[in-house]
């Protein structure tokens, strides 16, 4: 049997070499792939958890995000035979106008970390680039970021075209700067989150609701 | 023709203080900068709204309001001078049309103050650097350029008399190298990719002051330092690293004044009290009374060695006092009063004053602490024992971090524990760069996924 605490262990702390390897013994030696991503799960919770805490930087919880992505590429083979779906597929950018993506990448990361399947369509994203990817890989969840006042009534040109498509259960998470709770009620969005660790709470709730 | 610096124009600590700079400059309508008085830099931004042709009346009536309100405030607190920062917004700067409308309005609101209550003013005109809408980012041609210059030069024209940006260049690299703590990314990003940029943008910017016998001011490494104070203040990144790449920054925004801008540095560069000593312009500031744009840990710190004083940028919204704009102008103009008193009281008086400032923060970050007019000359004389920007960046990157190694050692700077093993570390990542930066350029290129940036924009070849 392969040593998934370890498995954990390595993506805690970073270490790609180690994880991936292990990844590989434990796929050779018959484990379960979902168990095994289970495993990196709970290692990035923890990181996820440490960040929040002031416990450690972003760049250390960076370097643990690398592990499990180097480890998911092994793992991801396996994990699809079995039938494997990821908890969503969400689809994230910030609004047209808005070149800001710091705060945005970090949600991404966060996302990716939680084992959303991430699409990233980085700055500046037009109303039907949200749209248009929403529809190719079947997304249920969208991100939205904006970082300019002027930049905020993107937003609600994004809400509408969505709400134009009738999708079925697609939620929308807005976050940025200036963006409020009162915000995203006046828009229509199905959440807020202030930052990016809760993004990652609020995309849960959003996605068991 | 560009400037190397040799020498300093400030060598002594105690020269380095707010409202005198070596080299002052007479504005228009009779401002001096850097001659013994700190005049307000007010700045203001659009509330929640889009900007688009069919609400370009409503943008217009906006920035009457906030012009309008900060200048009579300005009369009636008896300022002796106003400095308006007019910062754009994207659409202003892709559509120069949008922004000289803008620029018209706060010209006439300006001319019509002196007019009817002798407040003497001047216009810092700041359009964007939208080089980075597209992606990889265009730097040297392309619809984006042309309308930034041509705001330049369209604003210059009709009466803004100084020029300034906010410059991308090399961020595209450096976001990255900020977020994964990585110091050889951001001293690549500032001082071999960044300083080329500002090379080939200021030269262009020089030339249109010249032609229209304004004055070009200066840039701000806002993009780099800014985004790493940001991140440090939330608690994503060292303050060590940030207060490192602050020092790196100055490496980058002094290329504006070698290509022969004159000052004030825009507001939001930190680094320019290093500036400052290396160049002898006057600088603008922020602390205390920009929180209402950002946090800073150098509230009192960062007007040590200002001669303009400003809000970074506030939002049209209705506080209590009245507009928030307002508010900000008669924060500044209390502040500079202060200042300005203790100029004329004498420079014991400034000394003690400046000294308050420093002290009330340098010791509680060391992102402030690294900005102490003592610790700013011995940067600044880092940065000009050598030849290029290159070499210059590791220089006093190193330095910086034996400053607050010492100053943690001596106990008058407290660094946290988590902290500390980050001095070792960028200090091992500086030393072990390549010493000539062609051969990181090529690195960079080889180990960069395509697309993220053109070598070619910034004169490298791959
Ligand atoms: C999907 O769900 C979610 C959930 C949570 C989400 C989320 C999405 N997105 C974010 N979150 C949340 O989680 C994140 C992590 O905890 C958080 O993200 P944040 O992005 O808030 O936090 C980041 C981790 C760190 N924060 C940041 O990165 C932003 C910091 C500040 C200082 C800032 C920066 C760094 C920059 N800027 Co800009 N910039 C400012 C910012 C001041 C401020 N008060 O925010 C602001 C927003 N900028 C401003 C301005 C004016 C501008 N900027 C511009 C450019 C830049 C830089 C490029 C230099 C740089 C951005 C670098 C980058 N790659 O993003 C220009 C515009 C460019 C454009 N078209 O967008 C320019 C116009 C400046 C100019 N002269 O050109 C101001 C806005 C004014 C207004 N009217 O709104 C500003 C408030 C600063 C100021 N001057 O007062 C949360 O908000």
């Amino acid at each position: 049997m392969a040593n998934l605490n370890a498995l954990t262990e390595f993506i805690k702390s970073g270490n790609r070499s180690k994880a991936t390897k292990l990844t590989q013994e434990a796929l050779d030696a018959g484990e379960v792939p979902q168990g095994i991503l289970d495993a990196m799960v709970v290692g990035m919770d923890v990181v996820g958890e440490r960040f929040k805490c002031n416990e450690i930087f972003v760049p250390e919880m960076l370097i643990a995000a690398r592990a499990m992505k180097e480890a998911m590429a092994i793992l991801e083979p396996a994990l699809v035979k079995t039938g494997y779906k990821p908890i969503a597929t969400a689809v994230i950018g910030t609004v047209q106008g808005d070149l800001h993506d710091i705060g945005k990448n970090l949600v991404s990361m966060m996302w990716k970390g939680a084992s959303f399947n991430v699409v990233d369509l980085g700055v500046n994203v037009p109303a039907e680039k949200f749209v248009a990817a929403i529809k190719e890989h079947n997304a249920t969840l969208v991100g939205l970021s904006a970082l300019l006042t002027t930049t905020m009534p993107a937003m609600q040109t994004v809400m509408d075209a969505i709400r134009a498509e009738d999708f079925v259960g697609v939620k929308v998470l807005i976050g940025g700067a200036p963006i409020t709770q009162n915000y995203a009620d006046q828009i229509g969005a199905d959440a807020f989150a202030a930052d990016a660790a809760s993004a990652v709470d609020a995309a849960r709730k959003l996605l068991a609701n | 023709m560009s400037t190397h610096y040799t020498s300093l124009a400030i060598d002594d600590p105690t020269k380095l203080v707010f409202g005198h700079a070596p080299n002052p400059f007479t504005l228009r309508r009779g401002m001096v900068l850097g001659g013994g008085l700190v005049y307000p830099e007010i700045n203001f931004t659009l509330p929640p709204m889009l900007i688009e042709a069919g609400t370009m009346n409503k943008v217009c009536t906006e920035y009457r309001q906030m012009i309008t309100g900060v200048l009579k405030r300005a009369a009636e607190l008896e300022s002796p001078g106003v400095l308006v920062e007019f910062e754009t917004l994207p659409p202003m700067t892709e559509h120069p049309d949008w922004g000289m409308q803008i620029v018209n309005i706060l010209l006439d609101a300006m001319e019509e103050a002196h007019a009817k209550d002798g407040l003497a003013s001047a216009l810092r005109m700041t359009p964007n650097d939208n080089r980075e809408m597209v992606r990889p980012p265009q730097m040297r041609s392309g619809i984006y350029w042309e309308g930034m210059l041509e705001l330049f030069d369209r604003s210059a024209a009709a009466g803004a008399e100084l020029l300034s940006i906010e410059s991308v260049g090399g961020k595209e690299l450096h976001d990255d190298a900020l977020t994964m703590g990585d110091m050889q990314g951001s001293i690549f990003g500032l001082s071999v990719l960044g300083a080329r940029d500002m090379k080939f943008l200021w030269t262009h910017i020089v030339e249109i002051a010249k032609r229209h016998g304004v004055h070009a001011a200066g840039d701000t490494a806002c993009g780099f330092g800014n985004t790493a104070m940001v991140l440090a203040e939330q608690k994503m990144i060292p303050r060590v690293f940030a207060a490192v790449v602050r020092a790196v920054t100055a490496v980058r925004s002094l290329v504006a004044y070698e290509c022969g801008a004159v000052g004030p540095g825009k507001d939001c560069g930190y680094e320019n009290p290093i500036l400052k000593a290396i160049t002898g312009f006057p600088m603008s500031m922020e602390g205390k009374c920009a929180s209402c744009a950002h946090f800073s840990p150098m509230g009192n710190l960062a007007a040590a060695c200002c001669d303009t004083w400003s809000n970074e940028s506030i939002q049209n919204v209705k506080l209590l006092g009245g507009m928030a704009p307002t508010m900000s102008m008669e924060q500044l103009i209390y502040d500079c009063r202060l200042m300005n008193v203790a100029l004329g009281e004498g420079p014991k008086e400034v000394l003690k004053l400046r000294d308050w400032f420093v002290a009330s923060d340098d010791s509680l970050d060391p992102q402030a602490y690294i900005l102490r007019p003592d610790c700013c000359v011995q940067l600044a004389q880092a940065i000009i024992s050598k030849d290029t920007p290159y070499t210059a960046a590791r220089h006093v990157g190193l330095t910086a971090i034996d400053i607050l190694r010492q100053a943690h050692a001596d106990k008058s700077l407290k660094l946290s524990d988590r902290e500390l093993p980050w001095l070792d570390t960028m200090t091992d990542t500086i030393q072990e760069m390549p010493d000539d930066e062609n051969v990181l350029a090529q690195q960079v290129i080889a180990t960069t996924e395509p697309g993220r940036f053109l070598p070619a924009e910034y004169g490298l070849t791959s």
